[in-house]
């Protein structure tokens, strides 16, 4: 297998989690932050991975972690590889990686201000992103009620109903039935 | 606030060196103020049956209703023929169409549309997102009501409103022009510091003067 | 030369007929380019209910002295070239201004509001509208050489300036017009004509869908309702100019009616089946097919 293949000769090198093999073309894989920047570059160069798709985030609030993702793609042979990366969610950390990818300098900046996590060095990451005058804890973390902001910050309309769509469609259209 | 809004000297490229207040400089802080129709009744009515004949929409998508609004230029629609059109100007538009919900951030640049308008000027709200925040109504970052933010002459509903109820919206704005009822911006201009208290409680990094023309 | 005052009223009664004509011409214009794209389009009296509307607006702003007298340059130049130009061919009613040079006038005209428009855009202070006055004046400037260049060997031709004169002179059937005794000349200025009617493809000053609209882009209420009436007596002007120089000029209402909207629906037949060009395009396009044409013309002549 194609992925097997990588991870195992990734594996020879860098101290690598389990493979979570999601299709025959998409695997994911977790490694220390350390050892990210060295995985990455040799991806890139060696393995032909030379697209960084996305690099997103999830806040394991239980965990008391936050994952990194970072999906890289390689265009000749039609197969992406995610790396995972655990950060302690208190005073996350991580290195930056926008001089391997430019691009990721804009993923970076969008996660310190979604979720708090500081990339230092990256260009313009202290920077506002898409919030203006953002005075909350960062919203996409799991302890930011939502709710209770809006609520807190916005006028709500009086008189707003919500219902279950499957019972109220029940309702309307078979009355009869239970 | 940002650095380029701050107050500073600039030394131009004949070397003169100037004093440059961005806030001050750019705009005219003056607030508005109501403004009457015509004296003569037949005039006014005359003047309203042909603001009702010419809606000039900004073409400002400021959400998902945007969508919306573009069949109505195509054949199948075709709101021209209803005297509606769109100019990509706000000066010379007559018809703010807030299309869908209004983040925070859009609010900001909304207004300064709708406030560099001229009066008689007219807002409508489209979807459900404008009236209660519809599927937003617990976002962190969309407003809920529009009406506290801007005077909404009319509300489409629906999310989103087929461009045949778009249609129907426009035709019931025209009576209410027709019949002078139609006074957005004199409302706005009457009950300015309660519109420019809500604006601010929402938008917490206020960097533009009250009243930007 | 004695002055008669009675031109006055005559000379009012003109443009309130070009007026008229030029808004409802340019609706059913636009009912034209919408039926192509089998739409309704705008009712026939839109332009009117647009005027009052700009019109009725209760407040404006201005950015200075230039701001306000950049749409009154505008208008300036689309009455002034309809006045100093004959016409109805024959009729004292309707001879206006013209006089014996008046067709270096009328040259001059066609770029007066242009020049004056780009002041008072320019005073706005709006990137947008420097933009727009930059892309317009290249483009009309690239349009309006081959018009010259044409013009030229049309008073070569007839050996005189007065445009009465030449429309006299091309009087006497269809075979006399200056389409078929000078084609050349006639088919550079035609291809000007398409740049400047402001319609596609060279609309890209002024197509709301580029730049915001170009140099009007600060422009609203009453400037805005003046530069629509010029946008309705600009073009009919034109035409007129054209229709003496080269097809024979119009001797009633009725003709020139026909003539204007006849000359006018070259550049629509045109506008609808071309897509709009970049600024650059369009002035190569002119100086590689126009202004040849023109100088051909000058030298045969």
């Amino acid at each position: 297998m194609d992925m097997r293949a990588l991870y195992d000769r990734l594996k020879a090198l860098y101290p690598l989690g389990e493979l979570t093999e999601q299709r025959a073309n998409l695997a994911f894989v977790t490694l220390p932050a350390e050892y990210l920047r060295p995985a990455l570059l040799h991806l890139r160069d060696l393995e032909g991975y030379r697209h960084l798709v996305l690099l997103t985030a999830v806040d394991w609030l239980e965990d008391g972690l936050f994952q990194l993702t970072y999906l890289l793609c390689n265009r000749s042979r039609n197969c992406d590889i995610g790396l995972r990366v655990m950060l302690p969610r208190e005073g996350a950390t991580m290195a930056s990686s926008h001089d391997i990818w430019p691009t990721a300098a804009v993923y970076q900046r969008e996660l310190r201000e979604m979720f708090g996590i500081d990339f230092p060095d990256s260009p313009g990451v202290d920077e506002e992103f898409i919030l203006e005058g953002w005075n909350d804890i960062p919203p996409y973390r799991r302890d930011f009620d939502t709710l209770k902001y809006a609520n807190d910050s916005f006028a709500q309309r009086a008189g707003r109903e919500t219902r279950d769509p499957e019972t109220h469609m029940k309702q309307q259209l078979y009355p009869d039935r239970d | 606030m940002k650095p380029e809004l701050m107050k500073r000297m600039v030394k131009g490229p004949d070397g003169v060196e100037f004093e440059v207040e961005p806030m001050r400089d750019y705009y005219c802080d003056a607030p508005p103020t109501v403004q009457h129709g015509a004296y003569i009744k037949i005039v006014e009515d005359f003047f309203n049956w042909a603001r009702s004949q010419s809606l000039w929409i900004l073409g400002f998508g400021t959400g998902c209703g945007a969508i919306e609004m573009r069949p109505l230029m195509t054949p199948r629609f075709d709101a021209y023929r209803y005297g509606i059109q769109w100019r990509p100007t706000p000066r010379q538009a007559n018809l703010l169409v807030i299309s869908g919900y209004l983040s925070v951030k859009t609010l900001k640049r909304a207004i300064r549309a709708y406030e560099q308008m001229q009066n008689p000027k007219y807002v409508v709200g489209l979807g459900s997102c404008t009236i209660n925040g519809g599927m937003y109504w617990d976002s962190y970052n969309t407003i809920k009501c529009l009406d506290q933010y801007l005077p909404v002459d009319l509300y489409i509903t629906g999310c989103m409103p087929r461009p045949e109820a778009l249609l129907a919206g426009f035709e019931d704005l025209k009576k209410l022009i027709r019949a002078g009822q139609a006074e957005g911006a004199n409302q706005y201009a009457e009950r300015f510091d309660w519109y420019k208290a809500n604006q601010k409680q929402v938008i917490h990094d206020w960097d533009m003067p009250d009243y930007n023309w | 030369m004695q002055f008669e005052w009675i031109k006055i009223p005559y000379a009012l009664l003109t443009l309130f007929i070009v007026v008229n004509y030029g808004m409802l011409l340019g609706a059913f214009i636009q009912k034209i380019g919408a039926r192509v794209g089998r739409r309704r389009g705008v009712p026939i009296w839109q332009n009117y209910a647009d005027l009052v509307k700009n019109f009725g607006l209760r407040t404006s702003i201005t950015h200075g002295v230039m701001f306000y007298l950049g749409p009154v340059f505008r208008l300036t130049g689309g009455i002034g070239l309809l006045l100093f130009v004959p016409t109805i061919y024959g009729s004292e009613m309707f001879s206006n201004l013209s006089f014996a040079g008046d067709l270096i006038l009328a040259l001059y005209f066609v770029f007066f509001g242009t020049l004056g428009m780009a002041l008072g855009a320019g005073e706005s202070g709006h990137p947008h509208a420097a933009i727009g006055i930059s892309r317009g004046l290249s483009q009309v400037t690239a349009a309006e050489l081959p018009l010259a260049l044409a013009v030229f060997s049309v008073a070569l031709q007839y050996q005189t300036l007065s445009i009465t004169d030449i429309v006299s002179a091309q009087q006497g059937g269809v075979l006399h017009w200056t389409l078929f005794t000078n084609p050349l000349a006639v088919a550079a200025a035609m291809l000007s004509f398409l740049g400047s009617m402001m319609r596609p493809p060279f609309d890209v000053v002024l197509a709301p869908q580029e730049i915001p609209i170009g140099p009007p882009t600060e422009y609203h209420s009453s400037y805005l309702a003046l530069m629509q009436t010029n946008r309705a007596i600009f073009p009919v002007a034109k035409i007129v100019v054209y229709m003496n120089l080269f097809f024979g000029g119009a001797a009633s209402w009725p003709v020139f009616f026909l003539k204007v909207f006849l000359i006018y629906m070259v550049s629509v037949f045109v506008g609808v089946a071309f897509p709009r060009f970049r600024v650059e395009q369009s002035i190569r396009w002119f100086l590689v097919w126009a202004v040849p044409l023109g100088i051909l013309s000058i030298l045969l002549a």
